[in-house]
């Protein structure tokens, strides 16, 4: 259950500095360790990015989601974009379309415990990830 | 029916004046404009206004195209003098009451052309004061930018360590933009100063996610084929992890924690050894990572 949200706009690369800046902040409230913020954070980089590169833009939610005890920050990431025909093959290590490393998805999939992806071609890509306590 | 351009016309002396002595009172900045100028461009704007409404009362139009040029030149020349745009668009604003009074006293007997005027100049000026606001705006966008990029070059301190060492203490975000100008910078350092080692401090960086790192691996590899070998230092522990967790490789990279370290490295590369001058004195190098 989310007991509070918020949505950011992912349009331009000061926009992937500020949902890092929101993920940080949500997971020092939440009082994740070093390491497990600077997982989240990282991956929220990469998620922001490729909404930006790849979905040419969109949004990032955040919230605080609770399953029994335990706590912890769910990002949502959502474009209207080209969508990505294979996902399988896109989660692969070093697969890329634009000359990256090709890790940022198969990389942040590494980051958190919760990872979601739906995306169907022509219509856009939702990535939703779940770092626990 | 008379309209305001033949009352402008016609009072043009009369209007400059007053309005000169509104500004003189009120709007003017005597801090950062002399009189001279102030009434100088004051002439001008209202000589090429009364022109241009000869033919027109649209402020996009054609015929005050001249009227535009000179409100830009205004702009710029104010914003630099340390206007708000606020200011230079009340400058246009506070010919509106001068031209008023002329009207109403031209146009006495005629309550509804008086309207008439008052309103299609009253427009006008203010569609003029809208274009100073918005030249204004646009000129400091420009030197914003330009601040930007200076900013840029500012913070890309390439500090040479020892002969033939250079270190780049990396700190803040690395957008694309930055990092590729930082990156140029080392690299550039590294042929001008003829150094045979190259240390990226990223102590104080505070996510290195797939962009960052593709940009330092490419860094290392430029170094590389001209002949200089790159260290990376200030990795810290969470980012560490990361880093593996994300896939990167970085074994082919020379790591070390602090960038102390990696100095110290580099000396025993170059064949160089400290020593203490006696025993007891602890001070033996001395460059200190910042940990934070
Ligand atoms: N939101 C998206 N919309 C459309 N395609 C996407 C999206 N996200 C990822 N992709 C596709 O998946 C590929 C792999 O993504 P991934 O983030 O792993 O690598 P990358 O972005 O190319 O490089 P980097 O390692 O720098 O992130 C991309 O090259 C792109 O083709
Ligand atoms: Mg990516």
């Amino acid at each position: 259950m989310a007991s509070r949200s918020e949505v950011h706009p992912i349009a331009g690369a000061a926009d992937v500095v500020k949902v890092r800046q929101v993920a940080r902040s949500w997971a020092l409230e939440l009082k994740l360790s070093l390491v497990d913020q600077t997982k989240l954070v990282t991956a929220a980089s990469e998620l922001a990015r490729n909404t930006l590169d790849h979905g040419h833009g969109g949004t990032m939610r955040v919230e605080q989601v609770e399953n029994g005890l335990r706590r912890g920050i769910k990002l949502t990431f959502e474009d209207k974009g080209p969508g990505i025909p294979d996902i399988a093959m896109a989660l692969r290590d070093g697969y890329t379309t634009s000359g990256g490393l090709g890790l940022g998805l198969s990389g942040s999939r590494r980051l958190v415990n919760e990872f979601d992806i739906k995306s169907e071609v022509g219509r856009g890509t939702i990535v939703a990830i779940t770092r626990w306590k | 029916m008379i309209s305001f351009h033949e009352v402008v016309k016609k009072n043009e002396g009369a209007i400059l004046s007053a309005w000169i002595e509104e500004m003189v009172k009120g709007v003017r900045r005597a801090d950062l404009m002399t009189d001279t100028e102030l009434k100088q461009q004051a002439r001008e704007l209202l000589g090429l206004f009364a022109k241009a409404a000869e033919s027109s009362s649209e402020a996009e139009s054609e015929a005050f195209l001249q009227t535009r040029e000179f409100l830009r030149e205004i702009a710029k020349s104010r914003m630099d003098q340390g206007f708000t745009p606020t200011e230079t668009a009340r400058f246009v604003l506070s010919l509106k009451q001068p031209i008023f009074h002329a009207l109403r006293d031209a146009l006495k007997g005629n309550p509804s052309d008086l309207v008439n005027e008052v309103w299609a100049s009253g427009n006008l000026l203010d569609r003029l004061a809208l274009f100073t606001v918005d030249s204004a705006v646009e000129f400091r966008d420009q030197v914003i930018g330009r601040q930007q990029e200076e900013m840029l070059e500012l913070s890309t301190p390439v500090v040479k360590l020892w002969d033939g060492v250079l270190a780049l203490p990396l700190i803040g975000t690395l957008d694309s933009a930055r990092t590729q100008v930082v990156m140029e910078s080392l690299l550039s350092a590294i042929v001008e100063t003829n150094s045979q080692i190259a240390i990226i401090d990223i102590t104080g960086v505070p996510t290195v996610d797939t962009l960052v790192a593709q940009h330092l691996i490419k860094t290392i590899t430029a170094a590389r084929l001209m002949g200089a070998d790159c260290f990376l230092s200030g990795i810290r522990p969470a980012i560490a992890q990361t880093i593996v967790h994300l896939g990167i490789d970085l074994v082919d990279v020379q790591t070390k924690a602090k960038l102390s370290d990696a100095f110290a490295m580099a000396l025993s590369r170059m064949g160089k050894v400290v020593v203490a001058r006696k025993p007891a004195a602890g001070m033996a190098l001395g460059s200190k990572a910042k940990d934070n």
